[in-house]
């Protein structure tokens, strides 16, 4: 594989960079495979290269019925964060958090990782001791959190309201300083690229029809090009879960909703963090090329159409103004939607079927993206040594039958209760 | 945005209709003793379908009454909406 550096950069100038390597070759499905990932995402190619990187299993597929990170990798707000309260969720996140710092030098490949620090805003003292309690047991678990008082949020983000005639009035926030956003986009085509170096094929353009399986066994799965046999099947398909479940008679804690995420016209710098409101669901960054990038809450029923509707973007606009009033100044310029998979408990599933060689990774709920290396790293684990790692044990399949939520803000699929 | 027909007070906007999930979940018998599987095949699993959806909805800004109706997922369509006690053929 050829190196990304500045050497090769300038070396490729000389030939008006006509002659570069493709990032990732186009291959043709092979007969059979050990292990087959479906899906192209994020979480399917971070878990085809962790699965070549760290347990040499190169015989390898990514079956993707569109194109690579065409899903929710791409249509994601990008945040980055650990600020889990729960021990499954806080070490699970943290141990991502590495790999993320870690994940530019990693790859070859610059994800733009921007650790700038979040902030959840307070509006209340019951939510500021919440929030203390939440810190505590984030730095229990290793992960940096700061409890900031009124006049220090005002210190860091003066654009926001601290009027006194508010209905919501900033009392403080909790600050994860290590937390931040990262070129989307990048963590795709990045993990595709080592992924291919290394031996894996990226078949795009191949849909899922059904699965092979006998005596409770995987023996391979059929596409739309061709049957392929494999001794072991991930699934990391998101808002599609349901779906392919369907054809293995299996029904999950899953439902798939639609959650939409807009940007604004590029502005000049003016916040540096992301910004979430506590007395509803929005949050806000501002990107690199200045536009600023908000979404909130599920458009709230069933929906597989990934595309939203206005009254959904229009409330979480209404919070994103109540926060900060001069984003009512800005002009609109994308909006998009992507579909969830939403677990009932608002947390993952990574864990093994009651179907040999079947393997399940869904359930990311709003937070697939920060997620994706620790994801593909566990399953990767999951899958090469047919059983969880400590890290994903509590993402497991069957904790909704014993009752071990894991049920961090109680945000799963049930929108309407909250 | 979309636009429900409550069988009570006629086509409104989704604003004033609340969410309540897929309505062909039948809650386990009373009086009957049930397995931890049945309450969580209840409680947690769905089928989730892509397409043909049938599903609760509640009139909350107006009669809120509870009505279903059956919604297709990927399109938003709405095909035909039912009294929360209709049975639905």
């Amino acid at each position: 594989m050829q190196k990304y550096s500045i050497f090769n950069l300038v070396k490729n100038a000389f030939s008006n960079h006509q002659n570069w390597d493709l990032a990732w070759k186009d291959p043709t499905p092979k007969e059979e495979y050990d292990v087959v990932i479906i899906g192209g995402g994020g979480h399917g190619l971070a878990t085809a290269y962790y699965l070549a990187k760290e347990h040499n299993i190169t015989k390898v597929a990514i079956i993707e019925k569109g194109w690579i990170g065409g899903g929710n990798v791409g249509r994601n707000t990008t945040i980055i964060r650990s600020n889990y309260m729960h021990d499954e969720n806080g070490l699970f996140s943290e141990f991502g958090m590495d790999l993320w710092r870690k994940m530019s030098q990693d790859l070859n490949y610059n994800v733009m990782f921007s650790p700038r620090g979040i902030i959840n805003l307070a509006h209340s003292d019951a939510q500021m001791n919440a929030y203390a309690r939440r810190g505590n047991s984030m730095r229990l678990n290793g992960i940096d959190a700061v409890l900031l008082n009124r006049e220090q949020v005002k210190e860091i983000i003066p654009m926001a309201d601290f009027s006194d005639n508010v209905r919501f009035p900033i009392f403080g926030g909790l600050m994860q300083p290590s937390a931040g956003t990262a070129r989307h986009d990048a963590v795709a085509w990045g993990y595709a690229r080592q992924a291919d170096s290394m031996g894996v094929d990226i078949i795009q353009n191949c849909e899922v029809i059904g699965f092979d399986v006998s005596a409770g066994k995987i023996n391979g799965i059929r596409t739309s090009r061709g049957n392929i046999k494999a001794k072991k099947v991930g699934l990391c398909v998101a808002g599609s879960t349901n779906i392919l479940a369907e054809k293995l008679n299996m029904t999950l804690p899953i439902e798939t909703h639609l959650l939409q995420a807009c940007v604004s016209e590029p502005i000049k710098p003016v916040l540096d963090n992301v910004v979430t409101f506590g007395a509803g669901h929005f949050y806000v960054s501002q990107s690199d090329k200045g536009e600023m990038v908000m979404g909130g809450d599920l458009d709230g029923y069933n929906s597989y159409a990934q595309r939203g509707n206005l009254p959904t973007l229009q409330h979480v606009l209404t919070e994103g103004i109540a926060m900060m009033p001069f984003l009512s100044k800005l002009k609109m310029l994308r909006t998009w939607g992507g579909i969830m998979d939403m677990s009932m408990d608002g947390s993952p599933i990574i864990d093994k079927t009651h179907i040999e060689g079947l393997y399940l990774n869904c359930g990311w709920c709003y937070g697939g993206f920060k997620a994706t290396p620790a994801s593909g790293w566990t399953f990767a684990h999951t899958i090469a040594q047919d059983r969880v790692h400590e890290l994903n044990a509590g993402y497991s399949l069957n904790r909704f039958s014993t009752g071990h939520l894991i049920d961090e803000k109680g945000l799963g699929t049930k929108t309407w209760i909250s | 945005m979309l636009y429900i027909n409550c069988p009570h007070c006629g086509m409104r906007s989704q604003n004033e209709f609340s969410y309540g999930g897929d309505a062909s979940v039948k809650r386990p018998e009373l009086n009957k003793e049930v397995s931890d599987q049945e309450w969580d095949s209840f409680v947690y699993n769905r089928k989730s379908l892509r397409g043909k959806h049938l599903e609760l909805w509640q009139h909350i800004s107006g009669c809120r009454q509870w009505i279903k109706v059956e919604r297709d997922t990927a399109t938003h369509e709405i095909f035909r909406t039912f009294k929360a006690d209709e049975e639905v053929a």
